[in-house]
């Protein structure tokens, strides 16, 4: 939830005289809430104290009111300079000391005026547009040389992440990563969320989507069928993956195992090997992941699921992809850029069971957006856990489990 | 031993209500100018002879009903002066008289931000290290830092919140032996808790309602003498039993303009 806010300046004898106390006070009774920084008091009995006092109001309307029932009291808004603007030096090049963005919402001063920067995600420039008073996060690679970047820290203002309203595991502020963490609720309190805004996606609502971005250990450890069915009944909206998780889920569909594994009988069959080369091979010949689906040569599973239901597919490659199937990303930056794209509308992240996809995707979120990191190595979640967003929860314990479980309290029937 | 103590005063030669701005202020009820006359001479005979103090004039100027409350004109530490920036445009003409007294007497003038109120000692008052500034109705908060900065001594500011006692001299009197005279219901509860805080039960001398309507808070206190407005008996007991001298004084005719004893008054030094 965004909130408006002004960075206010108190001085004099406001200690002593509880005149900090009355402009926190009203500030509270009136419905803002402030962050108290900088708070010097004098050493003497003659010295003046001084308080920096950041307040904020759920609306702009209310924002004013509170300042203008603190400012008789003493309280002045600081005055805030423009951000620094300089002019990229050449094409993919930022200029020296340019600003680095966080995963939490920012604005830039601009013309005297707090300008939200668009597209926040962490580890970008942001470009100002001087004529329309816009700014946006843009990477290093797509900078072309004159744009206007934001250079060092003044007239930037990041705002921290408010608690989130609702009652739920995203709520505690809390990243902890346990094994030992009971996982029931959790995934509960996941599924309330997926009924919240499936009903949200189907009224067409902004900001319902749910991302699913994940690695072939979700086949190969049977979380497929469920995984099939979320997308099927609308949970998941757009998934994040690479060359292996459709290659082995189509693999199921056409040979009945995964990586060599007998999907069904649970050991490996003779040259089970060869089974995915295979897959992509004839799914190569086809021309397109969606052409097999539509011609009835792959019928079940996740990637037929994603087909009929018309979800986003993003597959990024990398170096030991065997084929690669149709439509896998092979230029990173250009895989970077087709997720990046895919991230506005979303509203809730589920990472389970790839390193490589979990942390590239929780890069490109920004710190609003509540995520799930599932993995069996701990080191994951506590990676993305660590970008320090309090909604990000980290559940240790297998893909298939979680994505089962989860399917079940939405009502699938194994 | 007798404190030796100048006050700045103005002959009440134009005294009148010209305009309303404050709750006292009614333009039907004419001052008495032959009784304000006798009124204002009473209280400087008292000033001078009882009281022992020594007093300087300022010429009445036509026009500027409200020059004889020279509690306004300012604040005087030491050698320096800082001249009132009236909240309302009646009273701002006052200012450049003040001013140039002030420079012909020889002090320095030290003036503030034009962009921020301060009527003077209407408005801060108080001990020799801890000052009070009233706040709201006229002067603005903001003055203070900056005051607290020049003279070096801690400003607590007290908000005032009933339109009837618009200056803080007007429901606060510090007294010389460390008592406070004043009256809490023209503080909130922060103001009144910072008070408390500051000064102990034994030395707040609290003035009923009734008589702090007459102004009893609008005293002059130079060493033990107190010269109050007349009618306010209960608080001059509570001054007599901690061993002030009284000199209760008739002012109700400055009183239809919001003002008595110590608004008729600027301490000089």
């Amino acid at each position: 939830m965004m909130h408006d806010e002004e960075t206010v300046l108190l001085q004099g004898h406001i200690i002593d005289s509880l005149i900090l106390a009355k402009v926190l006070d009203t500030i509270l009774m009136m419905g803002g809430t402030f962050d108290l920084q900088d708070v010097q008091i004098g050493k003497t009995r003659e010295e003046p104290s001084r308080a920096r006092i950041i307040v904020r109001a759920p609306s702009a309307k209310l924002l004013s009111e509170i300042l203008h029932a603190i400012q008789p009291h003493g309280a002045s808004v600081e005055s805030e300079r423009d951000c620094r603007l300089s002019a990229a030096p050449a094409d993919g090049i930022f200029p020296e000391e340019f600003y680095a963005t966080t995963h939490l919402s920012t604005q830039v001063r601009v013309r005297d005026q707090w300008v939200e920067v668009e597209g926040i995600e962490m580890d970008l420039g942001i470009r100002v547009d001087l004529v329309g008073l816009t700014a946006r996060t843009i990477p290093m690679g797509q900078v072309t040389r004159g744009d206007l970047i934001v250079t060092g820290r003044e007239g930037v203002r990041v705002i921290p992440l408010q608690r989130p309203r609702d009652r739920d595991v995203f709520s505690f502020m809390e990243s902890q990563v346990s094994a030992e963490r009971p996982h029931v609720h959790i995934i509960g309190d996941i599924a309330k969320r997926l009924v919240q805004l499936r009903a949200g996606f189907r009224e067409g609502k902004v900001g319902n989507k749910v991302l699913l971005a994940g690695g072939p250990a979700i086949v190969h450890a049977g979380g497929r069928e469920a995984l099939a069915w979320l997308i099927d009944e609308e949970f998941i909206h757009v998934l994040f993956c690479g060359n292996a998780l459709p290659a082995h889920d189509m693999e199921v569909d056409l040979y009945g195992t995964s990586l060599g594994y007998g999907h069904a009988a649970g050991r490996v069959v003779p040259h089970g090997h060869e089974h995915h080369l295979r897959t992509i091979n004839r799914i190569r010949a086809i021309g397109s992941i969606e052409a097999a689906v539509r011609s009835g040569v792959v019928k079940t599973g996740i990637m037929a699921a994603c087909v009929r239901r018309g979800a986003h597919v993003v597959m990024a490659g990398t170096v030991r992809d065997d084929g690669p199937l149709p439509g896998v990303i092979t230029d990173s930056v250009e895989a970077q850029a087709a997720m990046r794209a895919a991230i506005p509308g979303i509203g809730l992240a589920l990472l389970v069971a790839s390193t490589l996809h979990a942390v590239a995707t929780g890069n490109l979120l920004p710190a609003t957006i509540p995520s799930v990191c599932v993995d069996v190595n701990p080191a994951v979640p506590t990676k993305l856990a660590d970008r320090g967003s309090f909604q990000a929860v980290g559940l240790v314990m297998d893909a298939a489990s979680f994505l089962r479980e989860l399917a079940r309290e939405l009502g699938w029937k194994s | 031993m007798e404190v030796m103590s100048r006050l700045l005063v103005c002959p009440p030669d134009y005294f009148g209500i010209e305009y309303e701005i404050n709750p006292w202020m009614r333009r039907s009820n004419a001052v008495n100018s032959d009784q304000a006359v006798r009124q204002w001479h009473h209280l400087m005979q008292v000033l001078e002879q009882h009281v022992g103090a020594v007093l300087e004039r300022i010429n009445p100027v036509p026009g500027l009903p409200d020059l004889v409350f020279t509690a306004n004109a300012g604040i005087v530490v030491g050698g320096t002066a800082v001249p009132s920036r009236f909240r309302y445009a009646e009273r701002q003409k006052e200012e450049a008289y003040f001013e140039d007294w002030f420079r012909e007497q020889g002090y320095e003038v030290v003036t503030l931000d034009p962009g921020h109120f301060f009527e003077g000692a209407g408005d801060l008052l108080g001990f020799p290290d801890t000052w009070f500034g009233g706040y709201r109705q006229r002067s603005d908060i903001r003055v203070y830092p900056t005051l607290s900065e020049w003279f070096h001594r801690e400003i607590i500011p007290l908000e005032l919140v009933d339109k009837r006692f618009y200056h803080l001299d007007t429901c606060l009197c510090p007294l010389s032996g460390g008592e406070l005279l004043y009256f809490p219901p023209a503080f909130d509860h922060y103001g009144q808790e910072a008070l408390a805080e500051r000064i102990a039960p034994s030395r707040r001398l609290v003035v009923p309602e009734a008589e702090a309507l007459r102004f009893a808070c609008n005293a002059v206190c130079v060493g033990k003498h107190v010269v109050l407005p007349a009618g306010c008996l209960e608080t001059e007991s509570l001054l007599i039993s901690r061993g002030y001298l009284l000199h209760p004084v008739p002012l109700d005719e400055f009183m239809k303009s919001g003002g008595s004893a110590k608004c008729l008054t600027l301490a000089l030094d």
